[in-house]
């Protein structure tokens, strides 16, 4: 025992010292032979012109884009631009930051004083959803990293069934909603979190990240484009933006003579066929049907606003605050030891618990004022989602759905139709 | 017949302008609600030392191998000891630059003679990991000189630090990119 006490004493004097003086407790030397004290190195980031030289980059690939699949209507061309965009946005600058996840720094800043949104974040953010309303979703066609990959290896579509293509597409929805959500609180930036290429364009990432984005690209061969069809949160912003495009790119370069040829080529089912010759519906049926669904809008976002508002205290564990003092609420309750890392530093920080529990009361109380909205945005789409369901259009031609339409381009190839020489 | 039609139609022309307004407003307005929170040179992630606990989660959590949080030395607040808590193994038998001796995994510290009795010890950045074993024993049995920061060469500035996310001590936050580094040493600017 005698030969144990003076570790104890030791461990004790140590832990004393740790926590009082955290410094200086050996007296700094004198040197007196001319010592000079070498200055450690402390190199900078990466110029930030480069993130500027992005922007501009950002902006001449998506004109070139727009050219490529309006005018140009090469879906060559198009290939060859998602090849750039993926060396250049992917490999070479490793996808950070890209316009999916700046959804996100617009969402922090927005709802945060503390957080300044750098511009290029800004700007990332804006010009492709500016250009979707002026020629459809170019960034989707060649500027994206990561639908370039996706298209890049699409090489075996596969058409899947209507029902199992409608629920997922509701899939970036809740995405976004929750990445707003939880951008807004401080909580995470999930997009960033769960990016699946983005390991691959490091090459270098943890083992989850590779697998995931390994087994959507294996998906993506015959499923094309997984991720921006049942994930991208940033295309439900393009898709609605897209909506409501002055043009976008047509299959057809001059009038549609509704020869079928292109009905089934497009892998996203965004290619609205004709339906001029159909037979019509009843008009007061659909009528009737349309304002049903109408009033239903309302109840679908008071439904959706109900029921994130009852998950908002499950919602605010993605918090680290809140995981922290449940689990030291926990201990101090049932006496199940938290044995976390952070619970380990917060023990060792010597900060109160009730300062913990103030804090995790805060956010939680945050929580439950934005989660509702969350809600409503979900319930909204939803709803609206449903109305539009319930309305035909007439169209004499084959036509691009603008919203589903990646501009990719595979159906330029299967229209017989030559475009009007202008000579 | 054809009029109702051309009603119907313009009655879609309608809406349809109305949703575009209603997409372009925000569009519009973001710019303007953001003006004043935009800053032109963006941000770092960088570790407080201060608040750092060397729980060792920079080495496993940087989305790099080998991590880009590294070990720098203030040298200004080392005691350049013979008997160095962040050099030595606990309970070496010898001080000495054995490898049995060394707390160093990756013996990414070299320990020279500089005069009776001080020694200097500098950190081989190559061959640090980030495991902050060695900052841990400076922090226990010295001055604390040797403390971890993220190196932003290194760094690719993820939109979202991973480390940051699991950070137990939540000693890593976003620093203005003027700032760059936090250094111990306050002489260092």
């Amino acid at each position: 025992m005698s030969k144990k006490v003076p570790y104890i004493l030791l461990l004790i004097l140590l832990i004393w010292h740790a926590a009082v003086f955290a410094q200086d407790r050996f007296p700094r030397p004198e040197f007196e032979t001319g010592y000079v004290y070498p200055v450690d190195q402390m190199p900078r980031q990466r110029s930030v012109a480069w993130e500027y030289i992005d922007v501009a980059v950002l902006i001449m690939a998506l004109s070139v884009t727009t050219w490529l699949a309006l005018k140009k209507r090469s879906r060559q061309g198009l290939v060859w631009m998602s090849v750039f965009s993926l060396a250049y946005f992917g490999f070479y600058r490793e996808g950070c930051i890209c316009a999916v996840g700046s959804v996100q720094n617009v969402s922090l800043a927005l709802f945060n004083n503390s957080y300044t949104i750098p511009l290029t974040a800004l700007l990332f953010f804006l010009i492709p959803l500016i250009f979707a309303l002026f020629a459809g979703r170019v960034f989707c066609a060649g500027v994206c990293p990561l639908g370039a990959i996706q298209e890049l290896t699409g090489i075996r579509p596969v058409k899947l069934p209507k029902t199992v293509e409608s629920i997922m597409a509701a899939v970036p929805f809740i995405y976004l909603g929750l990445a707003v959500l939880f951008a807004a609180m401080e909580s995470q930036f999930i997009i960033c979190r769960y990016d699946p290429f983005v390991g691959i364009f490091r090459l270098d990432a943890p083992y989850t990240m590779i697998i995931f984005g390994a087994l959507l690209l294996l998906a993506g061969v015959f499923v094309n484009r997984p991720y921006c069809r049942y994930l991208c949160p940033y295309g439900v912003l393009l898709n609605l933006f897209s909506r409501f495009s002055s043009r976008h790119l047509t299959i057809t370069p001059a009038e549609c003579i509704n020869c079928r040829l292109c009905e089934d080529v497009c892998p996203y089912d965004a290619i609205l066929p004709s339906n001029d010759s159909g037979g019509k519906e009843e008009p007061a049926k659909p009528r009737k049907r349309f304002y049903v669904y109408l009033l239903l809008v309302p109840v679908f976002a008071a439904a959706g606003g109900i029921i994130l508002n009852n998950l908002a205290p499950a919602l605010a564990t993605m918090h680290n605050d809140v995981r922290l003092a449940r689990e030291i609420r926990l201990e101090k309750e049932t006496g199940v030891e938290a044995v976390s890392k952070a619970a380990v530093a917060f023990k060792e920080a010597g900060k109160t618990e009730e300062e913990l529990f103030a804090n995790e009361l805060t956010i939680v109380s945050r929580f439950k004022k934005a989660s509702p909205w969350a809600g409503v945005f979900l319930g909204l789409s939803l709803g609206l989602a449903m109305v539009s369901l319930t309305t035909t259009r007439r169209r004499t031609g084959y036509v691009p759905h603008q919203g589903k339409c990646y501009s990719c381009g595979r159906c330029f190839k299967f229209c017989p139709v030559q475009p009007e020489k202008t000579v | 017949m054809k009029e109702g039609k051309n009603k119907y139609q313009s009655r879609r022309e309608f809406v349809r302008r109305a949703g575009k307004v209603l997409v372009i407003a925000p569009l519009v307005a973001l710019p303007f609600a953001l003006g004043k929170k935009t800053n032109a040179s963006g941000y770092v992630w960088q570790i407080d030392p201060m608040k750092c606990t060397q729980c060792g989660q920079c080495k496993t959590n940087c989305v790099l191998t080998p991590s880009a949080s590294k070990c720098v030395h203030a040298y200004v607040m080392c005691g350049y000891c013979d008997l160095c808590g962040g050099y030595l193994r606990q309970g070496a038998k010898t001080i000495s630059t054995g490898a049995e001796n060394q707390l160093c995994p990756t013996g990414a510290i070299t320990r020279s003679f500089v005069e009776e009795p001080y020694f200097q010890y500098t950190i081989d950045e190559d061959l640090c990991d980030g495991c902050a074993k060695c900052v841990l024993g400076c922090v226990n049995f010295g001055n604390g000189s040797l403390y971890m920061q993220i190196k932003q060469d290194l760094c690719v500035d993820c939109n979202d630090c991973s480390i940051a996310r699991t950070c137990p001590s939540q000693a890593i936050s976003r620093v203005p990119a003027a700032q760059q580094y936090i250094p111990k040493d306050k002489s260092r600017g």
